[in-house]
Order: C-alpha cells, then sequence, then structure tokens
C-alpha cells in the first residue's frame, strides 16, 4: 500500500506531522488498508488490529468487544483495519503517538476497529486525524475505538474531524479506566460534514479515576452533528468533567452529555455552551445527570444564544471597531484550554473562525 | 471638552433623561448625584454611544466634535475612556490580551498593572470570577491604557471594600492631576470625594438635572437633607 506525498501533505490538516520528528509512533490507515505502522520509542506497540490479534490471540479472546459487553451493547463486526495501541507499564511517551484514517475512494465504507491499551503507570498522548480526499464522493465512516487505562495510567486522545459535506461519519466508542487512572478526551469538528452521530462512553471503573472530555464543534450549513459524551461514575472519589463549544454557521448541532453517578462520593461537571452566528444555525444542547444516590455532586451549565449585543460594545468601548470585537468574541469562544494541541492547528481554527 | 445640548434619552419606549445639557471644561472634573434609577448611568452611556439608549434629541460634543452618532469605538479613540459599573463577563479573552491590543507598550502594561495590583489577574478571564474590587481595578487598568482625556466613572467605588477604594481613588486622582484630564463622575456613596476633588457637581433626579453647584456642597446638603430638598433647591 502506498501513500503519495501530496496525500500526506493533505493529512497534516488534521494533526498529521509528515516528519515524525516530534511523533513516538505513527499509524495511517487508507479506505480499508493499512499503509504504515511506525513506533520511535521503546514500550510502545502499534500495529494494524489483524495483525495484533494474529500476533496476540489472548489479546483478542481478552479485549475484542469487551467494552461494549460491559455496557450490553452490540457493536458492528464487519470492520477492515484500525489500529492496536499498547504502551507497556510504566513507559512515558515523550511525543503524541499519531494516528491517520483517510478516506480516497469514491462512495467507499470505511469501518474500523481500533483498541487502544495503555498499561499501568503509563502515560500517552495520542493525536488521530480522520479525513477524506477532494475527490471522495459521498463516502462513510464508522470508526470503533475501545480504550482500556489501567492501574494509574494516563491517557491524553485528541480527535480532529476534517470531512467534506457529502460524508457520514460515526465513531463509537467506549471507554473502561482503572483504578488512579486518567482520560483526557479533546474532540474538534472543523468543516462542513453531512453527519456526524457520536456519543462515546467512559465507565471509571476503579476508584480515584478521572474522565475529561472537551469537544469543540463549528457546524455549517447543511451539517449535522450529533455530539456528546457519555461518563459512568462506577466507583468512589471517581471525577468527570465535560465541556463542549459548538458554533453555529447555519448547521444543526445536538450537543449531549450524559454523567450516571452509579456510586456514592463521585463528582461530575457538565458544561456546554453554544454559539449561533448565523440565523439558519441550530442548537440543541441536552445535558443530563442521573443518579439513585445522595452522597455525589453532579451539577451542569448550559448555555446557547447569540453573541450579545453588550459584550460587544465592551469591547468598543476600549477602542476595538465591532466587527473585530465579534471575531475577537468567537475566537474567545472556541478558544477551550485543551492540551496538547498541535500549533497549525490552533492557526487553522483561528482561520476558520476569521474568515466569517 | 465636552458639550451636551439639551438631549433627550430613550430606552426602549420609556424617556429616561429628558432635555440634559452640561459642560466639562478642559482639566475639570464633575461629580453626578442623584437617587436609583434616576438616569445617571444612562447619560454616561449615551455619552460613549451604547446602543441600548437611543438619543431621541440634542447633540453631544467632544472637543467640537459632534459625536452624537459617531461608533462606540471611534468615540473611544478620540479619547472618551468609560469604567462601568458592571461590565459584562466574557469568556475566552484574557485581560492581558485586551490590554495588549488597546496598549503596545509592554512596560506601560506592567507598570499599570502593577499599580493597580492587577498583574496577578492578567491571565483570567474578561471579568469571570472576580470579586468587586478586582473588576472595579482591572475596569480601571483598561481605560488608562487608553489614555483617556475624558474619564466618564459610573460608581468607581460601588461593592468595593475600603482598601480597595483608596488604591481607585489614588491612582484616578494622579491620573487626572498628571494629564489634565476631564472626568464626569457619578457617586452614590460619595467615598470617591475624599480622593478627587470636583470642580462642579449636578444632581440628576427623575431624568432632568435639578442642581448645580460645587460638589461637595451638593453632597453635603444630600447627606443633610436627602434628595427630596434637591429638588427644591434654590440653584434649580
Amino acid at each position: 500500500m502506498e501513500i503519495k506525498k501530496e496525500e500526506l501533505k493533505q493529512l497534516e490538516i488534521v494533526g498529521f506531522d509528515i516528519e515524525e520528528k516530534e511523533r513516538a509512533g505513527s499509524f495511517i490507515q487508507k479506505d480499508k488498508e493499512v499503509v504504515f505502522t511506525r513506533t520511535f520509542q521503546e514500550g510502545v506497540e502499534i500495529l494494524p488490529i489483524e495483525k495484533a490479534f494474529e500476533n496476540y490471540p489472548e489479546i483478542k479472546e481478552k479485549y475484542y468487544g469487551y467494552s461494549f459487553k460491559k455496557l450490553n451493547k452490540e457493536f458492528p463486526k464487519d470492520t477492515e483495519g484500525g489500529y492496536f495501541i499498547r504502551v507497556k507499564k510504566g513507559v512515558k511517551t515523550l511525543f503524541p503517538i499519531q494516528a491517520c484514517l483517510y478516506i480516497k475512494a469514491k462512495k467507499f465504507r470505511q469501518k474500523i476497529h481500533n483498541i487502544v491499551i495503555v498499561e499501568e503507570d503509563a502515560q500517552v498522548y495520542v493525536i488521530t486525524g480522520c479525513t477524506a480526499a477532494k475527490e471522495t464522493e459521498d463516502a462513510y465512516h464508522l470508526g470503533i475505538t475501545e480504550f482500556f487505562i489501567k492501574k494509574n495510567g494516563f491517557l491524553n486522545f485528541t480527535m480532529i474531524h476534517s470531512w467534506k459535506k457529502d460524508i457520514e461519519v460515526q465513531p463509537l466508542s467506549v471507554s473502561i479506566v482503572e483504578e488512579g487512572g486518567t482520560f483526557i478526551s479533546n474532540y474538534i469538528s472543523l468543516n462542513p460534514v453531512k453527519k456526524i452521530t457520536m456519543y462515546p462512553t467512559t465507565i471509571l471503573e476503579g476508584e480515584n479515576s478521572k474522565f475529561r472530555s472537551s469537544s469543540i464543534i463549528v457546524s455549517y450549513s447543511e451539517s449535522y452533528q450529533d455530539i456528546g459524551a457519555r461518563c459512568i461514575l462506577s466507583n468512589k472519589n471517581t471525577s468527570t468533567e465535560i465541556i463542549s463549544r459548538a458554533i453555529s454557521y447555519g448547521g444543526k448541532v445536538i450537543a449531549r452529555g450524559h454523567i450516571k453517578a452509579d456510586s456514592p462520593m463521585v463528582k461530575g461537571h457538565l458544561e456546554c455552551r453554544g454559539l449561533i452566528i448565523n440565523e439558519k444555525g441550530f442548537i440543541y444542547a441536552i445535558p443530563e445527570l442521573e443518579t439513585s444516590y445522595r452522597d455525589v455532586e453532579l451539577s451542569h451549565e448550559a448555555a446557547i444564544g447569540k453573541i450579545k449585543r453588550e459584550e460587544i460594545e465592551y469591547l468598543a468601548s476600549r477602542g476595538i471597531p465591532e466587527e473585530e470585537a465579534q471575531s475577537m468574541i468567537i475566537r474567545g469562544f472556541i478558544n477551550v484550554d485543551i492540551l496538547g494541541l498541535p500549533e497549525f492547528l490552533e492557526k487553522e481554527i483561528k482561520k476558520i473562525v476569521e474568515k466569517v | 471638552m465636552l458639550k451636551i445640548e439639551n438631549i433627550s434619552v430613550k430606552g426602549g419606549d420609556s424617556l429616561i433623561l429628558k432635555d440634559i445639557s452640561l459642560k466639562i471644561n478642559k482639566n475639570e472634573t464633575m461629580v453626578i448625584f442623584g437617587p436609583n434609577g434616576s438616569g445617571k448611568s444612562t447619560l454616561l452611556k449615551s455619552i460613549i454611544g451604547i446602543s441600548n439608549y437611543k438619543i431621541v434629541k440634542g447633540r453631544i460634543f467632544f472637543n467640537d466634535i459632534d459625536i452624537t452618532n459617531l461608533p462606540i469605538s471611534e468615540r473611544a479613540k478620540i479619547g472618551i475612556g468609560i469604567m462601568f459599573q458592571n461590565p459584562p463577563k466574557i469568556y475566552g479573552i484574557k485581560i492581558l490580551q485586551l490590554a495588549r491590543y488597546i496598549s503596545k507598550n509592554e512596560l506601560e502594561i506592567k507598570e499599570i498593572a502593577e499599580k493597580l495590583k492587577v498583574d496577578m489577574l492578567l491571565k483570567r478571564d474578561l471579568n469571570v470570577d472576580l470579586s468587586g474590587g478586582e473588576i472595579k481595578r482591572v475596569e480601571l487598568f483598561q481605560i488608562l491604557l487608553q489614555r483617556p482625556k475624558l474619564l466618564l466613572l459610573d460608581e468607581p467605588e460601588s461593592g468595593v471594600d475600603i482598601e480597595n477604594i483608596s488604591i481607585i481613588g489614588k491612582v484616578l486622582n494622579e491620573y487626572i492631576k498628571k494629564t489634565s484630564c476631564s472626568a464626569l463622575i457619578i457617586t452614590h456613596t460619595g467615598y470617591i470625594l475624599d480622593y478627587i476633588k470636583g470642580e462642579k457637581g449636578c444632581v440628576i433626579i427623575d431624568g432632568r438635572i435639578t442642581c448645580k453647584t460645587d460638589p461637595q456642597t451638593v453632597f453635603d446638603m444630600i447627606k443633610k437633607y436627602g434628595y427630596e430638598k434637591c429638588e427644591e433647591c434654590k440653584w434649580r
């Protein structure tokens, strides 16, 4: 399987570093084929999923579909490809691992299954970018990912989507975090897309485990994005924070969040803010909190609307022309403090905002 | 410096200010008193151009320029600086970011920030999770960076403890003395008068100016008799 230089160049917009200088490893899949996998640090393993199952039948036995079983949920099994990432016990990566899922063929239905295992005391950053070639039409992407974060493990996972207006996308993921583990998940959806539906679930199974999710959703005319995050706090002293920012330039966004406290002594907070720039924009925020325990701290705040006149005029009173004040507010709005974002992506977001 | 000619101002459908005229010369400070809801803040917001308030009659001149219909940012650029009473919270815009927009002089930013004890707050979002005193200090920090020729101060001491009033009062007085600028100050408690000596005073009741004299006299009378007396005052 080959990938052309120009194609690689295109992957840069979703965070792929072609030079791989500051990466702990790389994975690229084009349509259904894995193009390459590389690792640059000992203790970091990246394999095509089929290869991993061949090498380690016990892994397939133990992990494949395990997280879905926990939720009594079915999942599609007709997948082709996907990555297996394992960071061995105690290994801490200096640079992020990068993975890219790329659609090239017209009307292609890309269906993948990934497994990420962060072993005890290991620490890793992963950047996954998903995108399609310019010539692709009417494609579909299904991305199943199962995350397993072992005792005191740490995973910072950033997913960047940059699709096209005729592509349908369905990420499907479940994460299980053991005692003392931390899972930080960042999601950014930048470009027009036909439809994205995703509602990943994280189960904080071990005591003192943590989950933080932040999403930035930019929505354009004729895009439909039903995006959320769910966390099940199923042990003592677990905590979660789910933050989302949705900005609609005419598209439809459903911003969901769900925290379920299945144990006493847990904390959770949901925060959803939506900004409608264009008259045709639509944002529906659905924050849900659920528990049958008394000793829990769950809260949410949601606010959607247009930019407040008062804010623009306040900045104007400092000498900033109104149009500029407005774009400053928009830039500020989607400027979530997300850890480990590549620099150029920040620029990319700024560019998008400045277009308006 | 500032000349207001017979303005009437509407907020929504109601007429808030009625036939207001006043004049502030260069290097002159005017103190405005008045009960809650009398239209004091509306006057300041009309001078800077806040869109909730429509000037339905009259004109406002700043250094002989008719600013009645000038965009807000232009009014700021020609030298009007306003300290709001309740500034909005703006998420994602840092205080330092705004400061750097206003002033390109890093040293000046640093010096004024230290003087007003806002140096620890520079990386915070604008007006988010700030105490009453911090909000006022941050407001003052911003307008001093603007180097205004006319200060519009909407109750600079409200919701602020004694220590903060002292910081704010001293810094304001120093700025006014040093730059010979003009100021229009709304005060409720009069505490700010311990630091700034105004040349002119006036009382606004029910959208009209009822009294014009020196601020200390006005304040003493209000303390003694309340605002009711202002309505029948001899200077009317």
